[in-house]
């Protein structure tokens, strides 16, 4: 490329999957719209494609593309942590490849062949059929050899190079967020093994070694954006993940109220659970102390200036804290309490929180890492938003809020109507999927949805387009 | 240094956090063991001497099945053969299933097999719940056996033309683009006969897994629209 200031190879490396997340991105996006249409009009793309696939493709978009940021954004500060250049480069490139193209292998038989007959072969070739992570049991393997050959770079790397909090935390969550998967990948007749254990790689991902990735990301942002103190910001990243793990792994009994699992989870469950949003305010409470603190050390110079050295990256870390506190924390806490679970659980209150949650806690923070990205490419030294940043920043949080919102009001109707009132019932499950709140609830949930994609466009474009812009400080 | 304080020591945290991390591994991992020895799934002579099993051996497809409240446990369990009154199962009354109530252990465990991996095959999960985990466009199958819908009292062994609940589900599975119940309608997912009623057995034998309870008064109050 003919105007690129990236001297590293791992920056570059993550730049390409930086552009591959941000275009699943886009596809999550568009087959989280189809499915959207569904509820209001169920007969688009019947037995063409139908809700199932839809829903399959929106959700594991979300999360190939979540994973392919994470990559990029640990490929992209090893080289700052560490001070030398990423071990094991050429193979972090290859594995790229290998992982792009399982990939779209697996979204083409998804949409094209969708279910297979109930033997071994659909199982291994087609779809495992196990929510969130249907990807055959082919890609699992090549999933893990790829996740090996990145945790290799990283550890490879930490030692090699100085090893600072920040690279001590991501070695250890990602050999976790690794061998978790290892869990989801049997198959066996009793379904209550089976979502113990798928458990083990959707929860301990999400509400624990995610949430440490989030919160070393976090770190990295606040001494690279603010100039913050490296000292304050690993104590504040340690103390993180006392809280985060000590809540978030024994959490998981929330998971296990009713799915055959002995009464204990409840206590369990619920105890540690609740505390899950207690780290949650630390790292909102940690952002915006870190950001008051370095804004004030220069004003008491009598200095105007703004601390922030990439503004639109800084907007989308300070949405990751309210977003990871709101969405997971609130939205979460909402419904983690068996006595309230036995009625919520599996409505559309599930949904709602899954929508904040997963784009409060990491859309917004990998969105971050893109921009972060861009000012580093085109050698940026202080960057400003741009008009296109602010619609796109506001049409996405907004939308978001909104089909949460939505969401919310459709999960009081499902939760009063099919659980509290018909007990869950076939004839009660319809019954509140046809009343009127419950119907105008998913017409909201699908205009947000549109708001929602069309700031996508905005954002996509604003990141191809900004780094060109005059208006930086170069 | 001596007059640092140890809460501002970044070594400090570090530790706490390795320690509270582990200690809440070790927990969850001792835990395991035991919940693992809970959920194992039971055989054939459990279901003969009466030994209750939180997920019962594929047999259990011989018996009948209810879903009542216990006054020990607070709130409804599954009855496996009848109620014997004491908040426990009888074992004892069977049912027919698709013409037969002694299925072998090898026959009941190879249906409930192809059951289970035809919910996989099918990604069911991704409409339905099951046991309330999955997707919200379609309704809960955790005791989709014991609905009323499926019953002699509902409507669906009159719309598919079947006598029995089992040949009415598996009827439905095989062909539901031509049952609608609602504008959703389920597709064709080319679901053979053997695998509708692998898929019936495994749906039988969900229904007797002990859910805590889950969901709170299964079909208790039919027609109670509109708060009424």
């Amino acid at each position: 490329m003919a105007n690129n200031y990236l001297k590293s190879e791992s920056k570059q490396l993550a730049t390409w999957y930086f552009t591959f997340a941000a275009i699943i991105f886009g596809a999550q996006l568009v087959f989280g719209l189809v499915a959207a249409i569904q509820f209001v009009m169920p007969s688009f793309l019947y037995q063409i494609l139908d809700f199932s696939i839809a829903r399959i493709l929106h959700i594991n978009a979300l999360v190939v593309w979540m994973v392919f940021a994470m990559f990029g954004s640990v490929y992209w500060l090893l080289p700052d942590e560490t001070e030398i250049e990423t071990v094991g480069i050429k193979i972090g490139k290859l594995l790229f490849w290998v992982f792009a193209a399982a990939i779209v292998v697996v979204v083409l038989v998804f949409l094209f062949i969708q279910v297979g007959p109930a033997d071994q072969t659909t199982i291994w070739f087609i779809t495992e059929g196990r929510e969130y992570i249907e990807a055959p049991r082919w890609a699992d393997i090549g999933i893990v050899v790829v996740a090996l050959g990145f945790v290799a770079n990283l550890f490879l790397t930490g030692i090699k190079g100085k090893q600072t909090g920040i690279v001590t935390v991501l070695m250890a969550d990602m050999i976790a967020f690794s061998g978790l998967y290892l869990a989801g990948m049997f198959f066996t007749d009793n379904i209550s093994v089976d979502q113990y254990w798928w458990w083990w790689v959707i929860h301990l991902w999400v509400e624990a070694t995610w949430e440490v990735f989030v919160g070393a990301i976090a770190a990295y942002g606040l001494i690279k954006m603010l100039g913050a103190h490296r000292q304050v910001v690993e104590m504040w990243l340690w103390i993180e993940v006392s809280m985060l793990f000590g809540s978030g792994i024994l959490g998981m009994g929330h998971h296990y109220f009713w799915i055959g699992t002995p009464e204990y989870w409840w206590e369990i469950g619920a105890l540690f659970s609740a505390l899950e949003p207690l780290p949650l305010v630390a790292m909102f409470v940690h952002v915006l102390y870190d950001w008051g603190k370095t804004q004030g050390a220069q004003e008491a110079h009598h200095e105007k200036v703004s601390v922030i050295k990439n503004r639109p990256a800084f907007t989308w870390f300070v949405l990751n804290a309210f977003g990871n506190f709101l969405g997971a924390g609130v939205w979460g806490f909402f419904h983690t309490l068996p006595q309230i679970n036995l009625y919520t659980h599996g409505t559309q209150f599930t949904a709602a929180h899954g929508h904040l949650a997963f784009f409060g806690a990491y859309a917004t923070i990998l969105i971050g890492m893109f921009y972060l990205a861009v000012q580093g490419k085109n050698g940026i030294k202080v960057m400003k938003s741009t008009k296109l940043s602010i619609w796109s920043t506001s049409m996405i949080t907004g939308g978001v809020m909104g089909m949460t919102v939505a969401l919310t009001i459709a999960g009081y109707v499902q939760v009063i109507v099919e659980r509290a009132q018909m007990g869950a019932t076939w004839s009660g499950y319809f019954d509140s999927q046809s009343g009127a709140w419950f119907t105008q609830a998913m017409d909201w949930r699908l205009l947000m949805g549109v708001i929602t994609f069309l700031g996508f466009v905005l954002l996509a474009t604003d990141l191809l387009r900004t780094g060109k812009s005059a208006i930086h400080e170069r | 240094m001596a007059n640092k304080s140890v809460w501002s020591d970044n070594r400090f945290w570090q530790r706490t956090a390795a320690w509270v991390t582990g200690f809440a591994s070790i927990l969850l991992i001792w835990l395991t063991f035991d919940t693992s020895a809970q959920i194992s799934m039971g055989n054939d002579a459990d279901l003969k001497n009466g030994v209750t099993k939180r997920v019962p051996g594929p047999t259990v497809i011989n018996y009948k099945i209810s879903y009542e409240m216990s006054t020990k446990r607070g709130h409804e369990v599954p009855y496996i053969g009848g109620n014997d009154g004491k908040g426990g199962s009888l074992f004892k009354e069977k049912e027919k299933f698709f013409g037969r109530d002694d299925y072998s252990e090898k026959e009941a465990a190879d249906l409930l097999h192809l059951g289970k991996l035809g919910s996989q095959a099918k990604n069911c999960m991704d409409c339905h719940t099951l046991m309330g985990n999955g997707a919200y466009y379609a309704p809960d199958l955790t005791k989709a056996w014991l609905d009323p819908a499926w019953g002699p009292e509902g409507s669906m062994q009159a719309v598919t033309g079947k006598s029995t609940k089992e040949e009415a589900m598996a009827e439905f599975l095989q062909h539901p683009n031509l049952y609608p119940t609602h504008a959703r309608m389920m597709p064709n997912l080319g679901i053979t006969a053997q695998e509708a009623k692998g898929l019936v057995a495994f749906l039988k034998h969900l229904s007797s897994i002990d859910t805590n309870g889950f969901p709170r008064n299964f079909g208790k109050m039919q027609g109670a629209l509109n708060g009424k």
